[in-house]
């Protein structure tokens, strides 16, 4: 099965209004499938990886339904999504390297988590000792703070964690960010593998960065303040974008080959809107070099071709005229 | 125009100061005229502690930093003054430079109170205006505005401006675009490579090793404190000679290849220095009978214009 995601809709609850950060999200992952989710920060693509499975205040579920293999999720109630978190689905939140318990030892944090899925620590004793063997983590590391673990080190036992309980989905938030070039292949390749040794079925991949994407994602969605504005394989994304700002941002990024002297790259004009009171229709309207009177109205988010969906007005345009 | 001579930086660090860290060894590399040069390396290789030792924001252990000639450890006073008239630095974290119950344009009002009191209000507001023009700012957007309320990118530049109305001959830019969006960092990398087409000499401090392909002629990489290799940028992303290099060339993802399986070391804590080559507990190369923890390589020019420091290059 796999998680579909149908009109979900989350703001942010502040003094001075409502901060629209997830606006009507359908899309769904397909089992085994590992989605990137990219876009710049403030778009809402931790917001959408939170309300999957911690939608806590001030965070605010305004409409959607979110199913995990063909049963729906209790989002809305913290309680109940508690017999699924870490479970069914799990997170590895953004700066969660840094978060873990500077006090406790590896082990302790790790038979604390499970203790509280009344898992004994015992019983997962062997399973967790192969699984550091596979990730290339010596016993020691359960008997470290985590002080003493490198950051590469640090990711990998948070991800071994996470997904102890083989969870049908992991949400990867931002997971090699911090780490350097050669750390940040060996964890996503890890990530990859994690999916082969079936500790996870199906696996979404936040990060800003697209190139990372490219190396280890079956597909891409991109998001722009808090629309969904494409969803498509890899490929698609990358050699054929159909979204104006999804080709706009593909153009913008440097990358080793392209030289300034040769090619001269261009930005995006303008900065994203704001969430608190953001315009109607198309969120990247003012930035859109096609933008027409159409645009005022919020396009849908249509599948054109089999697999590839687009939420702009002038792409449905053009598509069809051709 | 700057040139470090085997400069070295030790900080005391540990209770009372007891401890040595070796965060930079004797680096040498200059910067010519007009010339963008990216030194590069990963988080705690030392790339901002050599830019604090040529902005003199902290004092040098050992070597010689030369600007024009002159050793600018010599420098007080007036001397002092003038030198920062020349060289300045920009930061990773715009925000960081603001006092947020301020508004932003601040930063330009001491900067005439510093260095231009002859000049009357608007002929400085002339200045201002222009030197935020030519960043890329419209001025009626960015003036009168507190920080919270520009960008990450807006503040970059205003940065750049304040530097620009220096008539800065010296730019450190110290991963000034890392904080930034992929949409707005091309603007300043691109205003960068304007600038240094106007004379503009730029130490381009990175970790991000497509940005300085971009923009600089020449690289520098850095490793534990360590220059590793340098030279042409085109030599070194597409012929990196030391082992280092060529797992960085192979582990930094592209849009245009996918990375091979298995090729990156798996790395830990790293080991302590023991006086021979910075990379051996990594490298795939390290000789087994243990020259390479003992001897430390010096950099050899193996092609014109290409240094490496590693056993595998005679000389070295
Ligand atoms: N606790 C919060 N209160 C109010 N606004 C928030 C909160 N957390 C996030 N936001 C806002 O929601 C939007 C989306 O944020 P986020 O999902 O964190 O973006 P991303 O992960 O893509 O960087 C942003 O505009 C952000 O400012
Ligand atoms: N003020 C300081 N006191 C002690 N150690 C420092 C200080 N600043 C930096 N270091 C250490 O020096 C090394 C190089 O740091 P830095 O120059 O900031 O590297 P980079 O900019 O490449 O990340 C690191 O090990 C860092 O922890
Ligand atoms: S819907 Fe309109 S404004 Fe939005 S991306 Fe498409 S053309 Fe541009
Ligand atoms: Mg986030
Ligand atoms: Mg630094």
């Amino acid at each position: 099965m796999s998680l579909q995601v149908e009109e979900l809709t989350v703001y942010y609850q502040t003094l001075k209004g409502d901060v629209r950060a997830l606006e009507e999200a359908t899309f769904r992952v397909a089992d085994g499938e590992i989605m990137g989710l990219a876009g710049e920060s403030g778009c809402g693509k931790s917001t959408l990886a939170n309300s999957l499975i911690l939608l806590k205040p001030p965070m605010r579920l305004v409409k959607g339904r979110v199913t995990l293999d063909g049963e729906e999720l209790p989002i809305h109630d913290m309680e109940r999504m508690n017999s699924y978190r870490f479970e069914r689905i799990s997170i590895i939140p953004q700066y969660a390297m840094n978060a873990l318990n500077p006090t406790q030892k590896i082990g302790k944090i790790i038979a604390d988590l499970v203790r509280w899925r009344q898992v004994d620590f015992d019983d997962i004793l062997p399973e967790l000792k192969r699984r550091l063997d596979l990730v290339h983590l010596s016993y020691d590391v359960l008997d470290m703070y985590p002080i003493e673990l490198s950051g590469g080190m640090k990711q990998r036992v948070v991800m071994v964690l996470s997904t102890l309980l083989n969870p049908s989905l992991l949400l990867a938030d931002e997971i090699t960010s911090a780490l350097d070039v050669s750390s940040q292949k060996a964890v996503m390749e890890m990530l990859v593998s994690f999916r082969g040794w079936e500790f996870v079925r199906s696996v979404i991949v936040i990060t800003h960065d697209l190139s990372i994407l490219y190396q280890v994602a079956d597909s891409i969605l991109i998001m722009y303040a808090g629309q969904l504005a494409e969803k498509a394989s890899t490929v698609a994304i990358i050699r054929a974008p159909r979204h104006p700002y999804t080709r706009m941002l593909i153009s913008s990024l440097p990358e080793v080959g392209v030289k300034h002297a040769e090619r001269r790259l261009t930005g995006i004009p303008g900065t994203p809107p704001l969430l608190l009171n953001p315009p109607e229709g198309c969120r990247f309207r003012e930035r859109c070099p096609v933008a027409f009177e159409k645009c005022v109205d919020v396009p849908p988010f249509i599948q054109i071709e089999p697999g590839h969906f687009v939420a702009c007005w002038k792409e449905f345009e053009t598509n069809a005229r051709a | 125009m700057l040139e470090l001579e085997a400069v070295s930086k030790v900080y005391r660090v540990g209770t009372f100061g007891g401890k040595e860290l070796r965060a930079v060894h004797r680096v040498s590399f200059d910067v010519q005229d007009g010339e963008v040069v990216s030194l590069i390396g990963e988080s705690g290789s030392g790339k901002s502690t050599i830019g604090k030792m040529i902005l003199r924001l902290i004092p040098i252990s050992t070597g010689r930093i030369l600007f024009n000639g002159v050793d600018i450890s010599t420098l007080k006073g007036v001397a002092l003054k003038a030198y920062y008239r020349k060289v300045q630095g920009v930061f990773q974290d715009p925000f960081s430079s603001y006092n947020p119950i301020f508004k932003a344009d601040r930063v330009f009002r001491i900067l005439q109170q510093e260095y231009f009191p002859e000049l009357s209000r608007s002929e400085w507001q002339d200045r201002v205006e222009n030197a935020l023009r030519a960043v890329g700012l419209n001025p009626d957007q960015v003036l009168d505005k507190f920080p919270h309320q520009l960008s990450g990118g807006q503040l970059q530049r205003f940065l750049i401006a304040r530097a620009l109305l220096l008539g800065i001959q010296f730019l450190v830019a110290d991963e000034i675009i890392s904080m930034l969006d992929a949409s707005t960092r091309i603007d300043v990398l691109n205003l960068l490579a304007d600038l240094k087409a106007e004379g503009l000499s730029i130490l381009f401090i990175t970790h991000d090793l497509s940005l300085g392909y971009y923009i600089s002629e020449r690289a520098v990489i850095l490793y534990r404190g360590c220059i590793v290799e340098m030279g042409l940028t085109d030599k070194i992303y597409n012929h990196p000679l030391h082992p280092y290099t060529r797992m960085l060339m192979v582990s930094v993802p592209r849009l245009d290849r996918k990375w091979k399986e298995g090729e990156v070391q798996l790395r830990g804590q790293q080991s302590e220095l023991a006086g021979g080559c910075v990379y051996y507990d990594r490298c795939p190369e390290a000789d087994k009978d243990g020259s390479c923890r003992s001897h430390e390589p010096v950099l050899v020019e193996v092609e014109p214009g290409h240094f490496v420091a590693c056993k595998l290059y005679p000389g070295a």
